[in-house]
């Protein structure tokens, strides 16, 4: 009998959401480290009842967490994060030198085949590995050692390191977004890096061929294409058919092409979701409509889906790493909303229900298939 | 010497105790020694209080003992006597906020 597993960061704590092969029924659990923000948790494709969570406060800096029995027990692990040699600086907002700090982590991408690798990704932006299951944590330099590092400037939630992919295809292969110095990629295991946003137009950097300085908010791929790259921008979404060596906009008819999570289906690889928000000043969706858009052709064509949302009246945010799909047939779609919202879809899409609707302000949201 | 010592909420709930923690310190009993030996007794505290690298207290914290904020002396100075003789804890004070 096929379930769900739908882990979620909030605010003040993490939540784990257990439903049925149909989605119908949930059993929630929470919250775990009450009170802590919880930016990211997720499990180890490779064993699915081994999770990491990053659980961090302003207060007591950086906790990491680790799950061996499905997140029904909890044990601390490796918590240091330092980075590889003298750190260095960066660009602060206006423009002076700052020296590279270590703030939180962001996001956590347990290893595609190895439940003791997971690979960090950081703010101040950098690229950390674990290979022994959170015990130690080592940076991978060579992203921060690319020579345009010293030009990357933070985004208005700080510089993060926010999306980490990997290429089932190319184990060699790894694909990283920084906010706001852009995408880059791997393809030997993380020891060198190249931005990959050729293509990419952001207003307010002069030069159309910056290398580097986008405001990059999510990539989304599907396993079975991996050169294909999904991209939400600050502004602008983006499609690469060449592993990002090239990106073409594919915002189309949305309302907006402002957001932040974009997310593919699991057995359709260019059917693709997203949520658009008014403005990068306006963290709410256009009209007060919380809707999903949904494109069937890979971008430019979109459908909202809007069955069981909130149309009136609605100004939440999804944040970047708050979308996520399961792996059933039909596909289930599932997001996280800053009022503590998480909707749920059996459908693709086409219909809506939340999950929970009172939970702390969401910050993540990942989804495990168990069979 | 038996040491008390006083966590915030949070840091209880992270090193799964409740109330004080009593450790065992050898003289001198100074903050660094105090906190060394919470750090080796409760490893998931490592980096929560002091900073892993340079050792020093998270901006957030404050260190008290007989109603004296220790924060800014030296963590090798000597704690009250009190606080060796196990009278008196030592306090980890998380800044209050909320607005």
């Amino acid at each position: 009998m096929s379930s769900v597993r739908v882990l979620v960061g909030t605010r003040k704590g993490a939540f784990v959401l257990t439903g049925d092969g149909k989605r119908e029924r949930w059993d929630v659990s929470g919250p775990h480290f009450g009170g802590w923000e919880i930016y990211h948790l997720k499990g180890s494709p490779a064993d699915p009842n081994r999770l990491y969570a990053s659980q961090s406060s302003a207060w007591f800096g950086q906790v990491i967490q680790r799950s061996n029995d499905g997140g029904k027990t909890w044990e601390t692990v490796g918590n240091k994060f330092v980075y590889d040699g003298i750190p260095g600086t960066h660009l602060w907002y206006d423009g002076t030198p700052h020296p590279w700090e270590f703030a939180r982590v962001w996001h956590l991408e347990p290893s595609l085949t190895d439940p003791d690798t997971v690979y960090a990704g950081v703010e101040d932006a950098a690229l950390f590995r674990t290979t022994d299951g959170g015990q130690s944590w080592h940076e991978l330099p060579g992203l921060r050692g690319h020579g345009s590092a010293a030009a990357w400037q933070p985004g208005a939630g700080g510089m993060c390191l926010h999306t980490i992919v990997q290429d089932p295809s190319q184990p060699r292969r790894l694909f990283v977004a920084i906010s706001a110095a852009g995408a880059f990629r791997s393809d030997d295991a993380g020891t060198t890096w190249r931005p990959i946003n050729r293509g990419l137009k952001s207003e307010g950097i002069p030069d159309p061929n910056a290398e580097v300085g986008h405001c990059v908010h999510r990539i989304a791929m599907h396993p079975s294409r991996p050169g294909v790259l999904f991209m939400q921008k600050h502004w602008d979404v983006m499609r690469s058919a060449d592993a990002g060596e090239s990106w073409q906009e594919v915002s189309g008819n949305l309302p907006s092409d402002f957001g932040f999570p974009i997310d593919v289906h699991a057995h359709e690889p260019e059917t693709i979701y997203v949520v658009p928000i008014k403005s990068d000043s306006e963290h709410y969706p256009p009209d007060g409509k919380l809707r999903v858009y949904r494109s069937r052709s890979g971008g430019q064509e979109w459908e909202p889906l809007s069955n069981g949302l909130p149309q009136r009246h609605c100004y939440v945010n999804v944040l970047r790493d708050a979308m996520a799909v399961d792996a059933l047939d039909p596909c289930g779609v599932y997001f996280g909303t800053t009022g503590g919202q998480v909707y749920a879809s059996p459908d693709g899409g086409n219909t809506w229900a939340p999950i929970v609707r009172d939970l702390p302000s969401v910050v993540s949201v990942e989804v495990q298939t168990l069979r | 010497m038996t040491i008390r010592v006083v966590l915030p909420a949070h840091l209880q709930t992270l090193a799964r105790v409740s109330g004080e923690v009593k450790l065992d310190v050898d003289s001198p009993v100074t903050p660094r020694s105090v906190l060394d030996a919470l750090e080796t007794a409760y490893p998931m505290l490592r980096g929560t209080i002091r900073d892993h690298v340079t050792g020093t207290r998270r901006p957030f914290v404050r260190f008290f003992a007989c109603e004296q904020d220790l924060s800014h002396e030296s963590q090798d100075a000597p704690l009250p006597e009190a606080v060796g003789t196990g009278a008196e804890p030592f306090l980890v004070i998380g800044a209050m906020a909320g607005g």
